[in-house]
């Protein structure tokens, strides 16, 4: 029935317009190397092109044929990739989170293991450990990270806090619950800025992290866990008193307008990823450890929340030597070099050069405590859950926010949890 | 006027109520009228401002300093996006007007059985929420390979332009008389030829009216914009919405401003010039013809 | 020998080029209108909740558990009280500016040329404007109109817009209000002018007073106007999209069937979902518009059109 209505429709298609329709597939010769990306802007963009400049001087037989453009991306490219995935006709490799996110593609069996990957190239050894375990599904990975941005950051703004008479960025939850107070009691600033629904599930992991530690956050996300505890009622408590303190306009602002209220003097605290060091230094031509300062998110020190752009193999590549080859340049200490300055995130490897990075004090620290910290994924950016379970906590946090009902929050995120 | 309003005489009795009223109505009219400029002043006035004015304190007041930068730099930002809305509206509102005027012609002079059902069922395509289409247009759409460019927004504004475009075509020319076209018939023309003698000639302002209908339509619309391009064939709507609207607020106020006038240029311009065209438009669209 | 055969031969030779013509249409609409909202219903149907999967049949099943969801409940009511605010303020405004201009006025031709302006421009770039008008920052660090009233000593007109819990929806409507109430002006003055002055004379002849020939007789000739107003903006209220984007992004504080939808395309990427909640919208639409076009096309053909 369903492939009826499906053929006569495409057959009526055809059949209307006359469509000229162009599918590849079927086995490529190795001269071309089709790759799905949606970096189409930006330091992204820039260090994809810095990689292709690489790839084709490394490789001069292989073209690198950059398929997000051509195929449309962003949200659609999504539908695009999916279509092509089940049609058989999948590029040589795509890019997509590293983690749960890809999880799906797994199950439906449309990725090859790259374990082998892994051992010809020393990969185990020159990731984390524990990135590796994260990552790996059933025992096996999946793909190739290329970069490492960090959720859980703390930014503040110095004068801010020297003005409410604090000399160290909070070290606990707790402490930072009254560092929030002291700044609404001795200053004007906005305590904590925040800005719309999903900046607020950004926070949540955070606290999450910073009041369970590492070891029970990651347990959350393992199946089975029960977020019904008397724990996470008290993180989430906290979360809720934290909440307290930030602006009431919050949902009319982005991340950006939020973390642009720190560095401007019109906040304290505001919670974000490290992709904001790139909008202070770069766009706002702000200057590191004066206008703007950072921590570790409270009751995170020595965690590092991690998410990650990957690369895969998929089943049924045409090209598979050449797909090698760039996954061989994105996981090479060489390749991670070229894209993360540009980028403005952290190699994935631990052996990064640090001279490459030595213009922003941010991402030299950065990488020193990458090979160090224990790390923890981030939820909110497809590490540890699927998309569903994601958007489950969006609206849980949604609901949350309107209707200010926390026992309902820690029910909706129990209940998301079991599905 | 001043000088009755203010008179502390009163006006005779009869004409009072009349003059008071109407400067009264005028009056209302007037205040309703500021409220509704209210937004297309802030547009303008912070369209032209330079960012140390664009605050808080000042937004309701005119620039001091006028300055085209905001407009300079939107341009850069919009202009691949308004050359993609323009290679959208022309294709399409041009294909969809004339299969609209052959429909109508069919549907009002030269009709077959079951004609009113046919014409029913395009009427209900107009009022679809286009999301109950949207998931398999874009399944069929990327399984027959035709996702990426400008074509699969073209097609869906031909497509669903239709009904819109039929309806207003066959109240037109429901009006020209039938003699007309039997005469013809009778004469031994065919649907075509008629068509091309007879009916062509006198359907300008259908064709005004459904034009300015579906440029205006497929230039503001949004929703199959999102579902059906990428970022090589973004139309203005989304690419205005990607750097201004919520979700991205690393674009200054006032370029936003400048940005959402920028797109709704020519929409407003078509609207300022050919109103009446415009507004038979929008009474087709509530079936009255 | 004129037989029954030539008979049906010649009358299918008057109608069948006509047919001809319009069937690219008729297969055009038959495909991507009617083919596309059963291939929707199937989906809707299935448990085709990953685009990778090919989806089992499974009747009602997604059409009911969508009621269990708290984000349903709340878009569908949000979506309640758009429309309610939207179609009442836009009727009531487009009726009073109607009446107000009906009688002729001096400018009448700029005024309405203002009043029906928003009509030409669309949601997205309006949304923008109004995102920044209607910021709900408290007077200390108040933009837009909260700032305009603060300025002119209207402290108690300042509020938080559509980041209210409760009204939230309401202050959503008001853009939209702000848009459509020119069209409906324009609808109501069609209307007000389409009633014969011999009318509105005999009735006066009979003694009725200026707001009895009102209610008498002018108000139950609009009746066919306000319900044309009503279905147009009733389901353009039911497929709100584009605006809520622009003001407030994907936000439960303003979510709203069509921007669930969206979600589940394109964030959970669950189709079989997506499809539901557009068969849902489908269905409210129709529920609105079938009896409608229905009974316009008796009408016509009551008229002899």
């Amino acid at each position: 029935m369903r492939a009826g209505v499906k053929a006569a429709t495409a057959a009526a298609l055809v059949g209307v317009l006359a469509a000229t329709g162009c599918g590849g597939g079927g086995a490529g010769d190795n001269s071309e190397v089709e790759v799905f990306s949606w970096w189409t802007g930006g330091g992204e963009e820039a260090g994809l092109n810095a990689l292709i400049e690489k790839f084709e001087e490394d490789n001069s037989g292989i073209e690198f044929v950059n398929a997000a453009v051509a195929g449309g991306s962003g949200t659609n490219a999504q539908a695009v990739l999916e279509g092509r995935l089940q049609s058989q006709d999948p590029p040589d490799s795509f890019q997509g989170h590293a983690g749960a996110e890809l999880q799906d593609y797994i199950e439906a069996g449309y990725l090859q293991p790259l374990d082998d990957f892994y051992a010809e190239n020393g990969l185990g050894e020159a990731y984390p450990e524990e990135l590796v375990d994260q990552i790996s599904y059933e025992g096996s990975v999946y793909s190739v990270p290329v970069n490492v941005h960090r959720s859980n950051v703390l930014w503040f703004n110095p004068a801010v806090l020297e003005e409410a008479g604090i000399d160290e960025p909070p070290e606990t939850v707790d402490d930072f619950i009254d560092d929030l107070k002291a700044i609404e009691e001795e200053t004007d600033a906005i305590p904590l800025s925040i800005g719309a629904q999903w900046t607020v599930d950004h926070l949540l992991e955070s606290v999450l992290l910073g009041e369970l530690g590492v070891d029970a956050y990651n347990a959350l996300w393992e199946p089975g866990a029960d977020w019904s505890t008397p724990e996470v009622e008290t993180a989430l408590e906290k979360f809720d008193a934290i909440l307290a303190h930030s602006q009431e306009e919050s949902a009319s602002e982005d991340w950006q307008e939020a973390a642009k209220r720190v560095v401007d003097g019109e906040a304290a605290f505001n919670i974000m990823g490290d992709w904001a060091a790139g909008y202070f230094v770069n766009d706002l031509e702000m200057t590191e450890g004066e206008d703007f300062g950072w921590a570790p998110s409270p009751g995170t020190d020595g965690v590092y929340m991690w998410l990650s752009d990957s690369f895969t193999l998929p089943e049924g590549a045409p090209n598979q030597e050449a797909a090698q080859k760039w996954l061989e340049l994105v996981s090479s200490q060489e390749g991670q070099d070229i894209f993360n300055p540009l980028k403005g995130s952290i190699p994935a490897r631990t052996d990064g050069d640090p001279e490459k990075y030595a213009d922003s004090a941010y991402l030299t620290e950065a990488m020193e405590q990458w090979k160090s910290d224990d790390l923890a994924g981030s939820f909110w950016h497809g590490v540890t859950v699927n998309n569903a379970w994601k958007t489950d906590i969006d609206t849980a946090v949604g609901l949350y926010l309107q209707d200010d009902d926390l026992a309902a929050l820690q029910d909706a995120l129990t209940t998301a949890a079991q599905e | 006027m001043a000088a009755t309003t203010t008179s502390p005489v009163p006006a005779p009795r009869t004409a009072a109520p009349g003059r008071y009223a109407s400067a009264a109505k005028f009056t209302v009219l007037l205040v309703i009228a500021v409220v509704f400029l209210m937004p297309m002043y802030m547009l303008l006035v912070t369209s032209f401002k330079p960012f140390s004015e664009a605050t808080a304190d000042q937004a309701w007041l005119l620039p001091r300093t006028w300055t085209l930068d905001n407009w300079v730099s939107v341009w850069d930002r919009l202009s691949p996006a308004l050359w993609n809305s323009v290679r959208l509206v022309v294709p399409s509102s041009i294909i969809a007007a004339v299969l609209g005027s052959l429909n109508g012609y069919v549907l009002a002079k030269w009709r077959f059985p079951y004609a009113d059902l046919v014409f029913t069922l395009f009427l209900f395509g107009m009022f679809i929420p286009y999301q109950a289409v949207m998931i398999p247009l874009q399944q069929m759409l990327v399984s027959a390979d035709l996702m990426g460019g400008l074509f699969p927004l073209v097609l869906a504004h031909i497509v669903y332009g239709i009904p819109i475009c039929t309806l207003i075509f066959r109240n037109f020319y429901a009006a020209i008389p039938d003699g007309i076209v039997e005469a013809s018939r009778v004469d031994g023309a065919g649907i075509l030829r008629t068509y091309v003698s007879i009916i062509l000639p006198v359907s300008a302002p259908a064709f005004a009216v459904t034009l300015i209908w579906q440029i205006t339509s497929a230039w503001n619309d949004f929703l199959f914009a999102v579902f059906l391009t990428g970022p090589d064939s973004w139309p203005v709507t989304v690419q205005l919405n990607n750097i201004a609207g919520s979700g991205s607020a690393a674009v200054p106020y006032n370029e936003q401003m400048a940005g959402a006038l920028l797109a709704s240029l020519p929409t407003l311009v078509i609207y300022l010039v050919l109103g009446r065209y415009f507004m038979r438009g929008l009474m087709a669209g509530a079936l009255k013809g | 020998m004129s037989t029954k055969k030539e008979v049906a031969v010649r009358r299918v030779r008057t109608w069948l080029p006509g047919l001809l013509l319009v069937s690219p249409s008729i297969v055009l609409i038959a495909v991507f209108v009617y083919g596309m909202i059963g291939w929707n219903f199937q989906l809707a149907m299935s448990d085709k909740h990953k685009p990778i999967h090919d989806g089992e049949f499974v009747g009602f099943a997604n059409f009911v558990a969508l009621w269990s969801e708290a984000r349903w409940l709340n878009a569908v009511g949000n979506a309640v009280i758009f429309t309610a605010v939207f179609v009442g303020g836009a009727l009531v405004m487009g009726w009073l500016l109607g009446l107000l201009l009906d009688k002729g006025v001096r400018g009448e031709a700029a005024l309405r040329t203002i009043y029906l302006a928003p009509m030409a421009i669309s949601f997205i770039a309006t949304g923008l404007v109004w995102r920044w008008l209607m910021n709900p920052a408290p007077i200390e660090r108040a933009t837009g109109l909260n700032a305009l009233f603060a300025n002119l000593g209207l402290d108690f007109l300042v509020n938080d817009w559509w980041t209210s819990p409760d009204f939230g929806m309401v202050a959503m409507a008001l853009p939209a209000v702000w848009q459509l109430s020119g069209y409906i002006m324009a609808l109501f003055l069609a209307g007000f002018r389409g009633i014969s002055d011999d009318l509105r004379e005999a009735a006066r002849v009979d003694g009725c007073s200026e707001w009895q020939v009102y209610t008498k007789v002018v108000i139950p000739q609009l009746r066919p106007v306000v319900l044309s107003a009503v279905i147009i903006l009733g389901h353009m209220s039911l497929k709100v999209f584009d605006l809520i984007i622009a003001v407030a992004g994907k936000q439960i504080i303003t979510d709203v069937p069509a921007i669930f939808m969206f979600d589940m395309v394109f964030e959970v990427r669950d189709p079989a979902k997506g499809a539901t909640i557009a068969a849902y919208m489908l269905m409210a639409v129709a529920a609105v518009v079938i009896p409608y076009l229905i009974w316009t096309i008796r009408k016509e053909r009551s008229e002899g059109r």
